[in-house]
């Protein structure tokens, strides 16, 4: 395929979709999170409803990816009133497509958020929890068909590739990227543009982009349900950085954990090379590029860049010191830029809208969107996108709901296990990366579980340090016997059996680690700890006055 | 460990359509080194675990010592060196489930069948593991039973979700 011939199917697909035979489309989630609700039975099930009703020429029912608020599902969506039902399930189907389509009079209870809400929204945009958002990676998840490559075309899909390969040179891609002032969205908020030209800056016969979808951090799915939703979008971002890094051959790693993304990716790739936008010299141009999928074997310590390169190597998943960066000795040896899939998902729309655009959406040092994966005691859990610098207060509070079962916010947890808690003091804080480091805590990869008054900090503590001294792969001397010592004190703390030495042996031991550990997982460590010894000492030391 | 013994095991029968599952992937990888964890992961799937004469069979087709193959198994959660049970079931311990009573499923798992997670029933029925995060977390707790994922499990119920399964044919 070159050229024109995208051109040309994409307007093809364009008029259908301007000539849409259709009246209604029903969209069915069918991200992991409304499956296991049983969205499949739905979607089954609600195609055998349309034929029933023979109007299979009047509405068209179609799988898609996550739309957001996973705990409501199955969710289905009525096009074009935006209409969306909640807790679907096979028994009211046709009652639903009685009374929405044909008599049109929509079900209040059974709306998207009834519970929460005093009037549902006919139309779920206007309600606060998509109202608030903006979707930039997440964008058409939810809204097209993640398993035809023709879904994606109607969006606009492989148009960003298709200007970069002929209207732009790769230093012109480096320069959007960075005037975009996108940074990583993988945890550690590198720029994103800077990291590209580094590794383009390198002379090498080969060189590699890696896609890092070993989302280990419990309490995140962002990457998941990037990868599911939208898969193309991932796999244009990576061939936009091959072309502009100047690598031929790029590779997925994703979780094993995930076998639905997996499937969905590989389709993706199969799809593309059979359209001619993977392969051998893409639309006709001199680029070629070709996608492999890794599936990761369950280690959090793989989530480091160099961590995950052994690991595509076949080898035990231990990181090395750094320098050499990967940007110029990775994969095999050879130049190597890894990016996040969300950050890849950013990529195309920075293309397709310009740097300028994405700069100016978010706070200054802090520019674009960033999605969230919402869980723990919240009303509405799900996944969000919001611009950079929305408050803590707004996320929970309008977006999320509120506090589930009434109870009282008492801190939000972000960053996994290499994170920290935000104290409801600090529920106005900004979420961008500079103020949530401010706080002792850290943007990470977008987890946010929040905590109600039941929760015991001590406990949260400890379970995040259980967690790290599993995931130690063992190289080094201080996040090997660290952990596990700072794991034995708040176990002995948690237990009643601790002293106030123990808590100025767990902050001297915090520190240590953070300081000598050989990569993030051990450096970052002790701060689930640290922050709650900041912001909820009293419950340490109440632990500790019982006994003594 | 067993190891010792496991590895005196008899060959591998040619004839397997598992062994031929795990012949073509290496074939297909090019028996390439790098390629381990991709095989590792095809013998996992054909056999629901990696059993020790399975890897010895893969070492001599790598052309790889014996410390390599058995290090990256030992080192990765997702490979088990032993029977996971015919019917597992999977409790995600990820922070959203944890918060949301994780381990008061673990409980009364325990207190019925008397696993510990990574343990399987003298019979090998059934056997419980836990997971560090499925991605599930709008649903916690979730509970993964033979690949079907169970959303907001009640500890009053899993018992018989598991039983039921147990039963199922």
């Amino acid at each position: 395929m070159n050229r024109n011939d995208l051109k040309t199917i994409i307007y093809a697909e364009k008029a259908k979709e301007e000539n849409y035979k259709y009246k209604y489309k029903i969209c069915v989630c069918c991200g992991a999170g409304c499956i296991s609700s049983g969205s499949e039975e739905v979607l089954k099930k609600l195609q055998e409803e349309v034929s029933l009703r023979g109007m299979e020429n009047d509405i068209e029912v179609i799988p898609t990816g996550c739309m957001g608020p996973c705990n409501q599902g199955p969710l289905i969506k009525f096009e074009p009133d935006h209409t969306v039902y909640q807790k679907v399930d096979c028994t009211n189907i046709a009652t639903i497509v009685q009374s929405q389509i044909i008599d049109k009079k929509p079900i209040e209870d059974m709306l998207l958020f009834s519970e929460f809400r005093k009037k549902p929204f006919l139309n779920a945009n206007e309600d606060p929890f998509f109202k608030m958002q903006h979707k930039i990676a997440l964008r058409n998840c939810g809204d097209i068909n993640p398993e035809k490559i023709e879904d994606y075309f109607v969006h606009d899909g492989y148009k960003a590739l298709d200007k970069v390969l002929f209207e732009m040179s790769p230093e012109d891609v480096i320069a959007e990227i960075k005037h975009s002032r996108m940074r990583g969205r993988g945890g550690g908020g590198y720029p994103t543009g800077l990291k590209w030209e580094t590794v383009y800056k390198y002379v090498s016969d080969q060189k590699y982009v890696i896609c890092n979808g070993d989302e280990g951090d419990p309490g995140a799915f962002m990457d998941r349900s990037v990868l599911e939703g939208n898969p193309h979008r991932v796999l244009e971002g990576m061939a936009i950085a091959g072309y502009a890094v100047g690598a031929n051959k790029g590779f997925a790693y994703i979780r094993g954990e995930y076998p639905l993304a997996i499937k969905r990716f590989e389709q993706a790739i199969k799809q593309a090379k059979k359209t001619g936008l993977l392969g051998k010299q893409i639309l006709g141009s001199e680029f070629s590029f070709d996608i492999e999928v890794r599936i990761g074997a369950g280690a959090f310590v793989c989530g480091e860049e160099t961590a995950l390169i052994a690991s595509i190597e076949g080898k035990r998943g231990t990181p090395r010191p750094r320098p050499p960066f990967p940007a110029e000795s990775g994969l095999w040896g050879k130049p190597t830029l890894i990016n996040n899939v969300e950050t890849f998902a950013g990529i195309v729309p920075i293309i397709n809208n310009g740097g300028e655009w994405y700069s100016e959406i978010g706070t200054p040092k802090s520019a674009g969107t960033k999605v969230f994966a919402l869980a723990g005691k919240i009303n509405i859990s799900g996944l969000i996108e919001v611009p950079m610098g929305t408050s803590l207060r707004e996320i929970i509070f309008e977006i999320g709901g509120g506090i589930q079962g009434g109870g009282e916010f008492k801190a939000a947890q972000t960053g996994g296990p290499s994170g920290g808690c935000i104290p409801s003091k600090h529920l106005d804080v900004k979420m961008d990366y500079e103020s949530l480091i401010s706080l002792g805590s850290i943007m990470g990869s977008g987890g946010l579980i929040i905590m109600d008054d039941k929760s015991d900090m001590v406990d949260v503590a400890r379970y995040f340090m259980e967690f790290c001294m599993d995931e130690s792969c063992g190289k080094c001397v201080p996040c090997r016997v660290g952990t596990k010592m700072m794991h034995d004190l708040l176990q002995k703390i948690c237990e009643k059996k601790g002293t106030s030495i123990d808590i100025a042996r767990l902050e001297e031991l915090a520190v240590f680690v953070k300081e000598t550990s050989l990569c993030g997982l051990g450096a970052s460590a002790p701060n689930p700890l640290l922050s709650t010894l900041r912001h909820f000492r009293e419950e340490y030391e109440t632990k500790i006055d019982l006994e003594n | 460990m067993k190891t010792e013994s496991a590895l005196t095991n008899t060959e591998l029968p040619k004839t397997d359509p598992r062994v031929k599952l795990i012949s073509a992937k290496i074939k297909k990888e090019n028996y390439r080194a790098d390629a381990l964890i991709e095989i590792l992961h095809t013998a996992q799937n054909a056999y629901g675990y990696l059993p020790m004469n399975v890897l010895k069979f893969i070492t001599k087709e790598l052309h790889l010592p014996p410390s390599r193959v058995f290090s990256t198994v030992s080192f990765y959660h997702f490979f088990s060196l032993k029977s996971k049970g015919e019917h597992t079931c999977l409790v995600c311990t990820g922070t959203a489930c944890y918060v949301k009573g994780a381990n008061l499923l673990l409980n009364e798992i325990e207190k019925d069948f008397h696993l510990k997670p990574g343990e399987v029933t003298a019979d090998n029925s059934f056997g419980l593991q836990v997971a560090r995060c499925i991605g599930a977390c709008g649903l916690a707790p979730a509970v993964v039973l033979d690949n079907e994922v169970h959303a907001k499990v009640m500890p009053e119920d899993i018992v018989s979700k598991i039983h039921a399964k147990i039963s199922e044919k």
